[in-house]
């Protein structure tokens, strides 16, 4: 029999606050955590969670991948120990940028003071693998570790890897997921000049006034397990990280392809790999980053790999709440996903009031709703996609 | 950059090591660099701080053979 993967922990740090279940809940209830066209995760501090050395020793976005890990841990019952053999156990983490608040207060001292005065701890913090070697050294995590770099996917493809990676026995369980910290002034000023940032501050995915993505921060983390050996130690049982599929446009370095057909391979793969029909699916979790292009070729996506199903199911954006957190996105979603299947409820895409044109599908606008499965498995995608065509899927089932 | 004497090296390393997150009441001269769970990293920050206050540059062997706070306070007067 093949092995089947199980989430049995999440943890997250969002704009709408510290904690998965924060996340969740505010979502649900319409909170939105952008404030001056920003996700900030205000309510996250540092010193709260991790010693003077830990906090030093970490870029923000490793320290959101250590606290929302230690969230997600903890909720898996790791800790105390380690529930298997440490070499058993991977530390798999995605991330757009990486520190790239390190490497701009580097390169500023660097021309201000000299080289001399360049932070040794400039490397070790900046690189895009921190977060994956921090976590692996925080719980004593001895197999595979790395760090998977997708630009805006690399979450959800961090999860993908480590699904994989527990289904061919190469490992027992992973902690997954992905974290950002990239609201500096480079980072913004780039993603400006690209004319991808919203110049109203506003996320309002799939509304006909959307100028752009709002930049947050944040990170989530997932316990993922092999099914037989969770339910052995008697493990709580989240959900089903049922499938993972990825694509690439091979089209444009950042453009998708409007006919959305790189995403809706992504999205057939996964439904592909969860061994369901479109028909199965009951809510999906949108990339919806609130940019013209991605909402319109997204929905194009939508359509064409679910069909008439696309058009009878809630679709909503978690950006709408907390704004785009790179790639920390598809592991906050994937977070998001397995508690909002859990409680039977569609959480809204916030902003949204006026849909685009074409954009006619249900995207839950300004409110949640109640999901009504009528004896239906729990089952959702959830989607994400990244600048240079990256294109991955997670289907997530909850418990 | 200021005068080395053993008194005003000995004040620099007191300051620099509570950033590095030691606790300042395990600070003696006697103290372990290990027992204060200060690593390589932080003897390249602290070296930074020395150089820049000192001029004296700790590298490569000089950082080996550092065992206390004492051994690092010495050094940097014997160089000097």
């Amino acid at each position: 029999m093949s092995r089947e993967v199980v989430i049995t922990g999440v943890g997250a740090v969002t704009p709408l606050g510290v904690g998965a279940r924060t996340l969740h809940e505010r979502w649900s209830a319409g909170v939105v955590g952008i404030a001056d066209g920003k996700g900030a995760a205000t309510e996250f501090v540092p010193n709260d969670h991790l010693t003077v050395k830990e906090v030093r020793r970490a870029d923000r976005f490793t320290q959101f991948a250590l606290v929302a890990g230690d969230e997600a841990l903890a909720e898996a019952g790791w800790s105390d120990e380690l529930p298997y053999d440490a070499t058993r156990i991977a530390s798999i983490l995605g991330t757009g940028i990486g520190g790239i608040g390190t490497l701009e207060r580097g390169k500023e001292i660097l021309m201000e003071q000299g080289a001399k005065k360049v932070p040794p701890l400039s490397v070790p913090l900046m690189m895009s693998n921190a977060a994956a070697a921090a976590v692996s050294m925080r719980y004593k995590l001895l197999g595979p570790c790395h760090g998977i770099v997708s630009a805006c996917s690399g979450g959800a493809d961090a999860i993908g890897s480590a699904k994989t990676m527990i289904e061919c026995g190469l490992v027992d369980a992973v902690v997954t997921g992905g974290s950002e910290a990239a609201l500096t002034p480079l980072s913004n000023a780039a993603f400006a000049a690209l004319d991808a940032l919203s110049v109203k501050g506003i996320s309002r995915p799939f509304d006909r006034d959307r100028d752009g993505f709002v930049m947050g921060e944040g990170g989530g983390i997932l316990v993922l397990e092999e099914r037989e050996a969770a339910e052995a130690r008697g493990a709580k049982v989240l959900g089903t990280l049922r499938g993972y599929g990825a694509s690439a446009d091979a089209y444009h370095l950042t453009a998708p392809d409007k006919t959305g057909g790189g995403p809706s391979r992504a999205m057939a793969a996964a439904m592909s790999d969860a061994g369901i029909e479109p028909a199965d699916v009951v809510y999906v979790n949108a990339h919806g980053t609130s940019t013209a292009l991605n909402d319109a070729a997204e929905t194009a996506a939508l359509k064409l790999a679910l069909g008439q199903r696309a058009y009878e199911i809630p679709i909503s954006s978690l950006k709408s709440s907390i704004g785009h957190l790179l790639g920390a996105a598809g592991a906050v979603e994937a977070v998001a996903t397995i508690l909002a299947l859990r409680d039977r409820i569609a959480p809204p895409t916030l902003g949204l009031e006026h849909p685009g044109e074409g954009l006619d599908l249900d995207y839950v606008p300004g409110s949640a709703k109640p999901l009504h499965i009528d004896g239906q498995r729990p089952i959702a995608l959830s989607s994400s996609f990244g600048f240079g065509g990256h294109n991955a899927v997670l289907c997530l089932e909850a418990a | 950059m200021a005068t080395v004497t053993r008194e005003n090296v000995q004040k620099t390393v007191y300051e620099a090591l509570p950033q590095f997150g030691v606790d300042e009441s395990q600070i003696t001269d006697e103290a372990t660099f290990e027992d204060l769970d200060v690593d390589s990293l932080d003897l390249a920050e602290l070296s930074q701080i020395i150089e820049d206050e000192y001029g004296v540059a700790l590298k490569g062997d000089d950082v080996g053979k550092i065992k206390t706070v004492a051994d690092a306070i010495n050094l940097v007067v014997e160089k000097a």
